[in-house]
Formats: C-alpha cells, sequence, structure tokens
C-alpha cells in the first residue's frame, strides 16, 4: 500500500560519531522498538536455522492426517492441507516471505538513493524530468502498480521482486530528492563547491553522511508494506510457486480450510501481520531516537 | 482559483501522458508477443504476420502508441480477448461496484479515523491517546487480505451472520442498494476501512495536536473563548488536510482493492484484473489499469483544488 507516502516529510540527522551512539542509546531506552526488533531477531533466527529448528520435514505430505488441529500429537500447530507440519512450515515459509519484503526495499533503496541525490544534487532541468517522470509512478496505487507488473511478467520470485522494486524506487528518490535539495543548500556544501572540491568528492564527502540516515528511515518503514505485498502477490498466485513454503501462498492454499479448521487456516496470515508490525514498531522507535538532535 | 486550476490541469497533463505511456508499454513488456494468448499454437509464419498486421503490432511503436491513444480518447479500450466484449464495457461495469464498495469503506475508515485522532490529539498521552497510537498502527501493519479472512471466519463460518463472498444473493453481477445487497457489502468494507481509518488517525492527531500548541489557539482561550468554540476553530483547520487525506485514500482503495475483491469475490476491478492476469487478456489488463490510475491522478487533482477552495493559504507551486 502507499500508506506510507502520506508522511514522507523526511528528518534531519546530522552524522558524527556521537550521534549515532546517542541513537543507539535512545533506541534501547524505547521498550517498544526493542520489544519489536526482538520479535524480529527470533522470526529471522527461526528462518535462518529452519533446517536446526522446524521438527519436521516441511515438504512431507500424508494424506491421512489433512487439516489437524492445533495441538495434535506430533503437529504443534496442526497440518495443512496436505498433511505437512504447520509449524515447521511456518518456520521455513519465514525464508522465503523474509527475502520477499526485504530485497526489494534493499534493491529500492540503492537505486532510489542514488537517482534521488543526483536529482537533488544536480538540480535545475535535470531535476525537473527526473521527478516528473518520479510522478508519473506515483499516478499508480503501490498495489496496483506492483500486481500489474508481476501479471504482465508473470508468476515468480525474481519477478515479484523486480515489480516490488519498481514500487519502491520512486518513493524512496522522491524523499532522497527532498533531503539532498535541503543538504545542498547549506553554508558547507557551498563552500566546499566554491573552493573547486569536484562533484563527486562533495557528495561524497559532504551529502551522503547527512541524506543517507533519513533514506534509511524511509526506507525501513517500507519493509512492512513490501512484506505484505510480496506475500499478497503470492496469496494471488503471482509470486512463489508451491509446493515452497511462503506465508502467503499458504494462506491462500488454506482458505478452503477456513471451516475445518480456521485456526490453522488464519496462521501464516498471523505471521506477516506479526513482521510487519514488528517493523513497522521498530521504524517508528528509529525515527523516533534519531529525530531528537543532539 | 480558476487560473489556480488551470495551471493544475496544466501540470497533470503530462503526468497522465506519461500514466497512457507506461499503460501502453506494460503489454509490450509481457514476455513473448501480446497475441501469443489468441494466436493458435500451429499458425504459421504468414498467418502470424497477417494477425500482427491486423492487430497493428507490425508497425513501429511509437505509432502503435499514437493509434492506441487515439482509440483510448474515444472511449475505445479495444477488446476483452476472454470475452470478446469491449473492454470499456467490462471496466465500467466492474468499476462501479469497486467505487461503491472503496466509498463505503472510506466513510468508515474517515469516520472512526478523525474520531480516534482528535481524542488522541486532545488528550495526548492518555489511554485513549495511546489506544488510538495502536489503532494505527494495527490499521497499516495488518495484511488485510488476511483481515479478510479472519472476518470471514468469525462472522461467516463461525456465526454465520455474514455472506461470506459475493455482491449479492444469487451471485448478482452487481450491486444494488437494497437490505440484502447491504450485508453483502459489510465485511469487505469493514475490511478495507482497515487502513484508511489507520493513516487517517494519525494524521488527525498529529495536526489537531500541532494546531492545538498554536499561539491562536491560546487567544482564543485568553479571550475567554469556551472549549467548544474551540473546538470548532480546531476542526475549521484540520479539515483540509484531513479532507486531503481523505480523498487520496479513497483512490489507494479503489486501485488497490484486488486483493480484498479477491478474497471476498467481489465483482469489480480488481476481481476484473485478477482474471484478466491469469487467463493472460492483455487488453483488458491494460484497460483496467489505465482507467483505475487515470481515476487516481483526476482524483489526485480534484483533492488538490478543493483543498486550496477550503484553505486559500496552501497553494502548491
Amino acid at each position: 500500500m502507499a500508506m506510507a507516502a502520506t508522511e514522507t516529510l523526511p528528518i534531519e540527522a546530522s552524522a558524527s560519531p556521537g550521534y549515532w551512539q546517542s541513537v543507539g542509546r535512545r533506541l534501547l531506552r524505547d521498550p517498544v522498538a526493542m520489544g519489536a526488533l526482538a520479535v524480529l531477531v527470533i522470526i529471522v533466527l527461526a528462518a535462518v536455522l529452519a533446517p536446526w529448528v522446524a521438527p519436521a520435514d516441511p515438504y512431507k505430505a500424508t494424506m491421512v492426517r489433512r487439516l489437524r488441529p492445533i495441538g495434535y500429537p506430533g503437529y504443534p500447530l496442526g497440518s495443512d492441507e496436505l498433511g505437512r507440519d504447520m509449524l515447521s512450515r511456518l518456520i521455513y515459509g519465514g525464508r522465503l516471505s523474509l527475502f520477499m519484503g526485504v530485497v526489494p526495499v534493499l534493491l529500492a533503496f540503492v537505486i532510489g538513493s542514488s537517482i534521488g541525490i543526483f536529482a537533488g544534487y544536480v538540480g535545475g532541468r535535470i531535476n525537473t524530468v527526473v521527478m516528473r517522470t518520479i510522478d508519473v509512478f506515483f499516478a499508480f496505487p503501490s498495489v496496483l502498480l506492483a500486481i500489474a507488473l508481476s501479471g504482465v511478467l508473470g508468476a515468480g520470485i525474481i519477478n515479484s521482486i523486480v515489480s516490488l522494486t519498481v514500487v519502491f524506487v520512486p518513493q524512496i528518490a522522491r524523499v532522497a530528492e527532498s533531503v539532498t535539495t535541503q543538504v545542498r543548500s547549506r553554508d558547507y556544501v557551498e563552500a566546499a563547491r566554491a573552493s573547486g572540491a569536484n562533484a563527486l568528492a562533495v557528495v561524497r564527502v559532504h551529502v551522503l553522511g547527512n541524506v543517507l540516515g533519513p533514506i534509511f528511515v524511509y526506507a525501513t518503514s517500507l519493509i512492512s508494506v513490501s512484506m505484505i505485498l510480496a506475500s499478497g502477490l503470492s496469496f494471488l498466485g503471482l509470486g512463489v510457486k508451491p509446493p515452497e513454503p511462503e506465508w502467503g501462498l499458504m494462506l491462500n492454499t488454506l482458505r478452503t480450510a477456513i471451516y475445518s479448521q480456521p485456526l490453522v487456516a488464519a496462521l501464516p496470515g498471523l505471521m506477516i501481520f506479526l513482521t510487519s508490525i514488528s517493523f513497522n514498531l521498530f521504524s517508528d522507535g528509529l525515527r523516533t531516537a534519531m529525530e531528537v538532535k543532539q | 482559483m480558476i487560473a489556480y486550476t488551470l495551471k493544475r490541469i496544466l501540470y497533470v497533463t503530462p503526468v497522465a501522458l506519461g500514466v497512457s505511456l507506461v499503460c501502453f508499454l506494460l503489454v509490450h513488456l509481457a514476455p513473448g508477443d501480446p497475441l501469443t494468448a489468441v494466436m493458435p499454437i500451429d499458425a504459421t509464419a504468414e498467418q502470424q504476420a497477417e494477425m500482427r498486421a491486423l492487430y497493428g503490432f507490425d508497425k513501429p511503436l511509437p505509432v502503435q502508441y499514437g493509434i492506441w491513444l487515439w482509440k483510448v480518447l474515444q472511449g475505445d479500450l479495444g477488446t476483452s480477448i476472454a470475452s470478446g466484449r469491449p473492454v470499456a464495457l467490462e471496466v465500467g461495469r466492474a468499476v462501479g461496484n469497486s467505487l461503491i464498495l472503496a466509498a463505503v469503506a472510506t466513510l468508515i475508515g474517515f469516520t472512526f479515523g478523525t474520531l480516534f485522532g482528535f481524542v488522541a490529539g486532545y488528550f495526548r498521552n492518555s489511554m485513549v491517546d495511546k489506544l488510538a497510537s495502536a489503532v494505527s498502527v494495527l490499521g497499516v501493519s495488518v495484511p488485510h487480505y488476511w483481515l479478510g479472512m479472519v472476518l470471514v471466519i468469525i462472522f461467516s463460518a463461525h456465526l454465520g451472520w455474514l455472506p461470506p463472498t459475493g455482491a449479492g444473493p444469487d451471485g448478482s453481477g452487481s450491486w444494488q442498494p437494497d437490505a440484502e445487497h447491504l450485508r453483502y457489502l459489510i465485511l469487505p468494507a469493514l475490511t478495507m476501512s482497515a487502513i484508511p481509518m489507520g493513516i487517517i488517525a494519525r494524521t488527525v492527531r498529529a495536526l489537531v495536536a500541532e494546531i492545538l500548541s498554536q499561539d491562536f489557539v491560546q487567544a482564543l482561550r485568553a479571550k475567554g473563548l469556551g472549549e467548544w468554540g474551540v473546538f470548532k476553530h480546531v476542526v475549521r483547520n484540520a479539515a483540509p488536510t484531513a479532507l486531503a487525506v481523505m480523498g487520496l485514500q479513497l483512490g489507494y482503495l479503489l486501485g488497490g482493492s484486488i486483493l480484498i475483491e479477491t478474497v471476498f469475490a467481489w465483482p469489480g476491478t480488481g476481481f476484473l484484473l485478477n482474471a484478466a492476469i491469469f487467463q493472460r487478456d492483455l487488453p483488458l489488463l491494460q484497460g483496467t489499469i489505465l482507467v483505475l490510475a487515470m481515476f487516481f491522478v483526476v482524483l489526485n487533482l480534484v483533492v488538490d483544488v478543493l483543498q486550496t477552495l477550503l484553505d486559500p493559504r496552501i497553494q502548491r507551486s
């Protein structure tokens, strides 16, 4: 969803070692952000260590024990429509769901920042052309653009990542451009330029350190949207293909079970929800921690 | 005011052209030829060339775009490959259903969002404020397709109060304003309202808090104006932004309804888009996206102009 686009006012940050230390201290004192971080660490660790943590093989199906309830002997969280262990599939599912949620934001962070910083630093006519092009992409609601691109490119993990990256690049570029434009007009940047330093050096030394922080905070707020969208694509059948465990796809295949095993059917969505809200709360905490100046 | 409106229209025109270009190119992004889906596998190279010429795919891309745009401007969005009906007809039929759903959802979201936002902004750091913040975080974090499923589980599967899918009894293809159809609208509309509710609550809370901290509110109180009077001033100042956010949310919901419409089998544009994707009905896909994106562009324009009308101080450059 483009929900985050309505609140893109970037914050200012001044980069010095002491600054980041104090951000860290403030974060540590924020119980909500720390709680969210703890949940994320657990989910990520479980996904990474899945082969060691998962109690059963996530692909092993048994038609005799289909759709068992939560707490059924041998199936702590029940079994799915093909008799596969839900707990193991949820643990393994985190791998693809997290990957497909985080990678587009990372890619968009790199590409969008480059475009935005370039446009903001160069300014003038080039800036106008770049930003008007970006406006075109803002004319599409994010969900629509992501689904349209995935629909045309076809189902698959790579195609989903490509579509989501295309959705987030304009959003990050717009934030990057606005922060860079602000920083560019500062005295120290003007002074560096006047002293004859070449553009790349000025950007590297004076601009990057001041703009990457705010862009990064904005990017972290997109991860939750990206998670929901990525799983949504799989839910529609446009992302991961069966039998891979992925939360969105699992939610889709379990839709038929809402009458027989409603609790089991709702579990994959609960995981998406938990992850997405944790990313949101952590991102909010990071924003608050960085907003306060020294 | 009229000058400003004209200026905005002038500014929106290149964006609209860009949108049409993206929609046009989308079809050419597709692997293979746009005709692959309709062409029999055993068609000879000659027959394929004939088909290509018939649909104009043998011409250079810019020329194709020109021809396509000219047709679109006359209301011709091409023909659906799956149904053989004009795309404009199919989209026109679905757009009404989507609009009803999105409008009702926005209305619910706006009502509760402003309510939460106002109370939270007025009593900052109170329990209500914390509750409102929680509601807004939940609203933006919940995967709405899952929320839809959960509501179906509770109200249809478990309690049996409301129908789980469709827009009306006996699978009627379009929504009607009567009591029976209303029951079908409740669950999808509630599901959809979660997102704007969270965002509007967040916006209004920040707005109200900011307005209350301004000097003029102190001045109003100092001259002895009662709380009700102050409240009216706050509403007057918060309204333009809140309404603008509401307008944009309507656009997002309309364009982003595909997941919810799929969960509830709601016969709107999202459902149509879903069908178009899986039948590889590219003209229908293209037409639906174009209509939704254009609606969003126009809505943005209207919101922008209305906002300036309500509060002439904000004229965007």
